[in-house]
Parts: C-alpha cells; sequence; structure tokens
C-alpha cells in the first residue's frame, strides 16, 4: 500500500520530490479558489495549529493553516474555526478526545514542526479518530524553509486519501494562460502555480497568443503553442532551466500538442501547405513526422489513451465537431466515439482510461461533459455557458476547466460525480486553459 | 496601429506615382480616364488610365482606402461555416485582381472565429476560412506567392463581448496587405 510504504520512502524522497518549478519571475496575478457547491454534508474536523519547537516565537511557515485550507477547499471536510478549540494539544498525551467530541468533529489532527538544524525542519502528525478515541496514522516528513509549503499539502494528501481513500491532489501543480491589458498592448502568459494557484511562475509572456500548454509525463516540461512572429508554432519547454526547443513551425497550423504517455511522442495537428488540418504524431528523438489522419475535414485537438497504442480527437468530418479514435499508426481508419448531441470536441481520457472529458454542446451552452466511450453515455457535468478546457486531475477525482464569469475568463473545478463545484477566479486578468499536471514523481 | 501605417504606406506608393515618373513604378498608374474621382470606381478601377487627357486629378484605388470594394479588407462568416458568402464575391474579385496586376503585392489571410466552442477547433474553423479566400483569390489571378495564411482561431476577438452582434463581427477573415 503507498501509505505503508510512504513512511519508509518519505523522509529521505521528500527533498527530491519537493523539488518545484525554478522561479523565472513572479507572475502578478494569483488565483483565489471558493467553493460554490460542496457536498451535502461535508465532514467536520479539527486541525489544530502545530506547535513550533525552535528558535524564534513561531514556524517560518503555517503548516497546519495550508493543511487546513487546502482539505476544506476540497468540499468534502469543514475544519473548525481554530478560535472554536477548547484545548490545543500538540502531542497524544494532551488529546482529551471529550474536548472533541462535544464539539462534534469527526476527526482531529494535531502536528509540530520541529527545527533539526538551520533551514532544516521536520514536521510530526497525527490523525485521529474522536469517536473511536484513536490515532489512524501518524507521520514524519523533512523539509527545508522553501518546501514546507510543498510538505503542507503533502501533509494535507496523506489525511485526504486516509479519510476518503482517493489519493490527494493538493501537491500536483496547474498550468494555465492569462491574458492581460497592459497600455495599449496585451500581454499573454504562461502560467504554473500550485493547485491552489498559489505559488504562480511564469514561464512563457508574449504580446501575441499563447495557447494549448500540455505537461510532460514526468511533470518536467511543458508543450504549448506560440504565435510569436505572427506564425504558429509548438515549443517545448523544461520547466527547471527555462530553456526551451521549437519542435514544429511547419506552414499553416501548429496546433494543439499532447505528450504520448511514454513521453517519446508528440501527437498535433497540422495543415502544412495544402490546408489540410490533420493529426499527426512526431518522434521527438528523430523528428520523424507521421500522418494519422487525411481528411478534408478539420481533425485536432487529440489526445492519447493511455496505453499510447491509439489517438482520440475532435473532426467534423460528419458535419459538426465529435470526437473519433484512430490508431496511432499509418493508414488506420477513424471511428466515431460520441453520438448524443451535434458538438462534442476537445476529449480529455481520465487517468482510469474509462472516461473522456469533452467540450458538449447542449442548448446553446458549451458545458463539460464526461462520456462513457462504450457505452456514449453522456453526462453534463458543468453550468456554464461557455465552458471549455477540461483536464482532469492525475487522481481522476476531479476536472478542472475554463469558463466565463461576466465576461471574463476564470478557472473551474467539478468533481467527477458532479457534487462539488469550485471556482477559481483570478485577480488580474483573465485566465483559461487549465492543465493539471502528473502527480509529482516519487 | 500597424494596419494604418501600412496603408500609409501603400496610400504613399499611389501618391508617388501619380506626381513621378510611372516608368519606375510599375504598379502605379499615373495617367487619368476621364471621370476618375476620389471615390474610385468598381471592380476594374484599382488601376485608371485611359490615355485621354483632361488634367484631372489622378486617383489610383488601393486596398482599404476609399469606398470601392477594394476598400473593404474583412470578410465575414456565418457561425460554425467556412464558405465564403456571396455578398463577398465582388469585394474578393476586386482584390483577386488587384493581387493579378500589382505582382509585388502581398496580402496575410488572418482567420478568426468567435469565441464559443473550443479553441483548436476554432483555430481549424479560422484556417479554413483563410484557405477559402485564398482559394478564391488564386482563381481571380493572384499568385501562391502572394498570399500566406495564419489562424489566430478566437484568441484575437476583433471586438469583445458575448452577443450575436460581437459573435459576428469575430468570425472573419482578414487581409492585412504588406
Amino acid at each position: 500500500m503507498w501509505m505503508r510504504t510512504c513512511r519508509s520512502w518519505l523522509s529521505a524522497s521528500l527533498l527530491a520530490c519537493l523539488v518545484g518549478v525554478s522561479l523565472v519571475f513572479s507572475a502578478n496575478g494569483q488565483l483565489r479558489i471558493e467553493i460554490r457547491r460542496g457536498v451535502e454534508r461535508p465532514v467536520p474536523m479539527a486541525i489544530v495549529p502545530f506547535a513550533w519547537e525552535g528558535s524564534g516565537t513561531e514556524a517560518p511557515f503555517d503548516v497546519s493553516g495550508l493543511v487546513s485550507a487546502d482539505l476544506g477547499q476540497s468540499g468534502r471536510f469543514a475544519p473548525m474555526d481554530e478560535r472554536d478549540m477548547v484545548s490545543r494539544p500538540s502531542l497524544p498525551t494532551e488529546v482529551r478526545f471529550p474536548d472533541w467530541q462535544i464539539v462534534d468533529v469527526d476527526y482531529l489532527v494535531i502536528g509540530r514542526i520541529i527545527e533539526d538544524a538551520a533551514d532544516r525542519y521536520t514536521v510530526v502528525f497525527q490523525l485521529f479518530d474522536v469517536l473511536g478515541g484513536e490515532q489512524i496514522v501518524g507521520y514524519r516528513l523533512t523539509a527545508t524553509t522553501t518546501e514546507l509549503r510543498a510538505a503542507s499539502h503533502r501533509v494535507a494528501d496523506m489525511i485526504f486519501e486516509e479519510l476518503t481513500g482517493i489519493r490527494g491532489v493538493f501537491g500536483t501543480q496547474i498550468a494555465y494562460v492569462s491574458e492581460q491589458q497592459e497600455g495599449d498592448e496585451r500581454r499573454f502568459r504562461l502560467i504554473v502555480s500550485d493547485a491552489d494557484g498559489e505559488n504562480a511562475q511564469v514561464v512563457a509572456n508574449s504580446p501575441e497568443p499563447l495557447m494549448s500548454p500540455a505537461w510532460s509525463p514526468d511533470g518536467r516540461r511543458l508543450a504549448y503553442v506560440s504565435f510569436e512572429g505572427s506564425q504558429s508554432s509548438i515549443y517545448i519547454q523544461t520547466l527547471r532551466t527555462g530553456t526551451r526547443d521549437r519542435v514544429s513551425a511547419r506552414a499553416g497550423i501548429n496546433g494543439a500538442p499532447v505528450f504520448s504517455p511514454d513521453g517519446r511522442r508528440l501527437a498535433l495537428t497540422l495543415s502544412q501547405d495544402q490546408g489540410n488540418i490533420d493529426i499527426y504524431m512526431l518522434d521527438l528523438a528523430t523528428q520523424v513526422l507521421t500522418r494519422l489522419t487525411q481528411h478534408r475535414a478539420i481533425d485536432t485537438e487529440a489526445t492519447w489513451s493511455s496505453d499510447g497504442e491509439s489517438i482520440l480527437f475532435t473532426s467534423d468530418r460528419a458535419g459538426g465537431p465529435q470526437v473519433y479514435r484512430v490508431p496511432a499508426r499509418v493508414g488506420a481508419r477513424a471511428q466515431r466515439v460520441t453520438f448524443e448531441g451535434d458538438y462534442n470536441a476537445r476529449p480529455r481520457i481520465s487517468p482510469e482510461g474509462d472516461r473522456l472529458a469533452v467540450v458538449h454542446r447542449v442548448q446553446g451552452n458549451y458545458r463539460i461533459a464526461l462520456v462513457d466511450p462504450d457505452t456514449g453515455l453522456t453526462q453534463v457535468l458543468s453550468t456554464g455557458q461557455l465552458d471549455e478546457s477540461p483536464s482532469f486531475a492525475p487522481n481522476g477525482a476531479l476536472i478542472i476547466y475554463a469558463a466565463q464569469e461576466n465576461g471574463r475568463g476564470v478557472l473551474a473545478s467539478v468533481s467527477t460525480d458532479g457534487r462539488i463545484h469550485q471556482q477559481i477566479a483570478s485577480v488580474a486578468g483573465q485566465v483559461r486553459e487549465p492543465v493539471w499536471s502528473p502527480f509529482p514523481r516519487i | 496601429m500597424t494596419r494604418s501605417l501600412m496603408m500609409a504606406f501603400l496610400l504613399g506608393i499611389a501618391l508617388a506615382g501619380c506626381g513621378g515618373d510611372d516608368a519606375t513604378l510599375p504598379d502605379a498608374a499615373s495617367t487619368s480616364g476621364p471621370g476618375s474621382t476620389a471615390d474610385g470606381g468598381g471592380p476594374g478601377a484599382t488601376t485608371t488610365g485611359t490615355g485621354a487627357a483632361g488634367g484631372l486629378e489622378v486617383f489610383r484605388e488601393v486596398p482599404g482606402q476609399g469606398d470601392g470594394p477594394l476598400s473593404t479588407l474583412v470578410i465575414y462568416f456565418d457561425f460554425d461555416r467556412t464558405e465564403i458568402r456571396s455578398d463577398f464575391n465582388s469585394m474578393l474579385a476586386a482584390h483577386g485582381e488587384y493581387l493579378a496586376s500589382n505582382g509585388n503585392a502581398l496580402v496575410r489571410l488572418e482567420g478568426h472565429a468567435d469565441e464559443r466552442g473550443s479553441r483548436e477547433y476554432n483555430i481549424g474553423l479560422g484556417e479554413q476560412r483563410a484557405q477559402a479566400v485564398r482559394r478564391v483569390l488564386l482563381l481571380q489571378g493572384a499568385s501562391t506567392e502572394q498570399l500566406g495564411t495564419v489562424s489566430y482561431g478566437e484568441e484575437r476577438p476583433a471586438v469583445t463581448g458575448g452577443d450575436d452582434e460581437a459573435y459576428l463581427l469575430n468570425r472573419r477573415v482578414e487581409l492585412v496587405y504588406r
């Protein structure tokens, strides 16, 4: 089990897996998450402020505050206000369960931040079942000052998984595009932030449009489309170093890049000289280009099946846009996948591979829907008018997407069971095209 | 802003043609026909010059100027459609003839879509619209070397707003002379 092995590798590997994206610029626009609709009765819990055992009066980072914010923003938990706490235990021996039973919390989290050496901390926490009066789990992890934010997300992830059975995504990242008017110029930025919108870093910055970011499976690189030079090109940029390669700048469209599950190939859309808009596959090591579709219609927005054997894409070969599937080899025939409604586009496959998220038009509204590719059954998840760009969280439990509110581009997320809706508003500018990162590598 | 600069430049070429030695400017007409006026003529009025005397002011229509068919630089499209509407036939014919008779003229066809639906599919729609305009201009005698295309999809709307009027103005191909 993941949780059991967690204990042994955690301290040793935390350093490695907490290394994030390098700081290039600090983004001036942050995101703010707000729950629009949560589960009917979020689970009440208490996260006691972690005790500080070190020099000075307080810890360099509010670990328990971020753990509480993460769990609260998930919509599944209701952490109690710390002002309502009758006692503030930090050691198991200090916990008096009746204190917590009387305020009706189901779970209790206590912890400590210990300064081991200069810029070296150990975070210890324990999760208790209040009713049963017993510890569920306890963990210890180490971090430097700059890693304490990521360590806090990791604590929240472990608690979330223990209580829901679903791997947490608080420690993951999102990439998105922002657009802002600055004087008489528009500024397009490609931004990577933590999943909670904090810690935003500008990856690319241009007066011309940036589009279609896509993560490499190892989470180290982003592919995207840039119109710099008034021509579309596809770039792959390594996040840690900022170095980037232009991998496609052919005549016409260079669009919709997506990495294959093994990270060695890129599916992309090209129109080339003839103007036929088709899906191609580019081998990143050899630069060999393979054409996967050949049709007068628009074929675009490819996504890979989880085994890398086939590609799903949008095509309007039957009139309106619908999703098709084609084996990832030359000369294979494409088969139609979606049939419900007259507009199904931009497919993304769930991490389990069993469902598709698409942009689905219903009564003139563009909404995010889940499609079962075997039965064609379509379930509309979002409620907006211009929702687009769905992207699964790596745990498959959430979908982040772009929406509009009062004519402004915002991000939103919905749980795949449709119960929890969140709005993620940008403080400045318009935001769109969110893509959820893979899990951090272990 | 860049476009108005470009138009000023084109107009400058035309004006230079008016007063100077027309042999050095093959694409500029310097003689006037009777009745040439500042508002230009029909589709055939891209250059004037019947050789008739008269001392009238010389006018040569250039893309984006005046109110003839060449003055229009934007073609609009129906929702989710990429076919050229018939009301743009004469305008595109004028541009095709202009390009055919001005071999040095270059034009970039910038295709756009309204904001509805997915973004890369809209890039596809914009590209097909630009390609549709390209085909018409080629039929009218323009050469492939004169025509470039790019699709911005919904990334560069002409107007902001979420109503049908805004959508209509954003579903377009812009002819950008260089």
